[in-house]
């Protein structure tokens, strides 16, 4: 089971309303590799994978809610003083039509979110090697937000968010190695 | 900013930093667990962590829920701010 905690893993700040950023923003919320796909796709994997890499998969699709969390907090912030007149101007007048402010898990482009974002092959190096792709993924798409904004502040957050991408893509790679190492020592003996 | 509000943020900045260094040590830690410095500084900030919550919910109610936290009267757990809107 979870815990929950009041504090965000790290502060998301604002300097502007900004409806626009908001829409795109929403790539890491409901895209597929965004944050909730992430998380997800960590969470189911951790069941069959096996024991010595079982922690890293908790612990990382645990962090990656934390990061869904931090990414909702972004587009609740951006939006929350917009008019259905700004929202309209952002191209989020069908998002305003169907869920007034309200959040919705899709991409920038208001595709829906699809359990297809994402798979579990049972395979552990294959699992571990689409863990690698999707925070390099993840990766590049904030920086290709980064690119989008001059609010400093927000800028901040996703440049946090997007250094985590690197660590976790890290430990995966040494996940890989584990069970490399593994599989070599059985050979041997 | 007042400076209840500056206080506040200033606190859980401090508690924010020290648990993001315990997130970081125990990612660090499942693939390096043999790493004895690391686990000390593990430890120490899992005391730290603490400490710093303790005095946090004092001062502003509830932190954790389902029984992480001891609670005040009134009930506080449910009051605002949540975490996205402060
Ligand atoms: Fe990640």
């Amino acid at each position: 089971m979870w815990y929950y905690e009041k504090k965000l893993q790290y502060p998301v700040r604002v300097s502007k309303c900004d409806v626009q950023m908001a829409k795109f923003l929403t790539e890491q919320y409901g895209g597929a590799d965004g944050e909730l796909a992430a998380a997800l796709r960590y969470l189911n994997q951790r069941y069959t994978v096996p024991d010595k890499i079982i922690g890293v998969l908790n612990d990382i699709g645990t962090e990656e809610l934390a990061h869904l969390e931090m990414i909702a907090t972004m587009v609740y912030k951006l939006t929350k003083d917009a008019t259905p007149d700004d929202l309209k101007k952002a191209g989020l007048g069908a998002h305003y039509a169907n869920h007034d402010k309200a959040l919705y898990f899709e991409n920038a482009g208001g595709v829906p979110f699809t359990a297809t974002y994402f798979t579990a092959k049972g395979d552990p190096i294959a699992d571990l090697y689409e863990d690698i792709a999707a925070e390099e993924k993840a990766r590049s798409t904030y920086q290709w937000l980064i690119n989008m904004t001059d609010d400093t502040d927000l800028i901040d957050s996703l440049t946090f968010l997007r250094e985590r991408e690197i660590i976790h893509s890290q430990r995966f790679l040494e996940c890989v190695e584990i069970l490399k190492e593994e599989r070599d020592r059985k050979k041997i003996f | 900013m007042k400076e209840s509000t500056a206080k506040y943020y200033e606190l859980l900045h401090e508690i924010q930093q020290v648990d993001f260094a315990l997130v970081e040590l125990n990612l660090y830690l499942n693939t390096h667990p043999m790493d004895q410095q690391a686990i000390m500084q593990f430890n120490e900030l899992v005391q730290r962590s603490q400490m710093l919550k303790k005095n946090f919910e004092s001062m502003y109610g509830t932190m954790r829920n389902f029984g992480e936290s001891f609670s005040p009267t009134p009930w506080s757990w449910s009051n605002t701010p949540w975490p996205w809107q402060v």
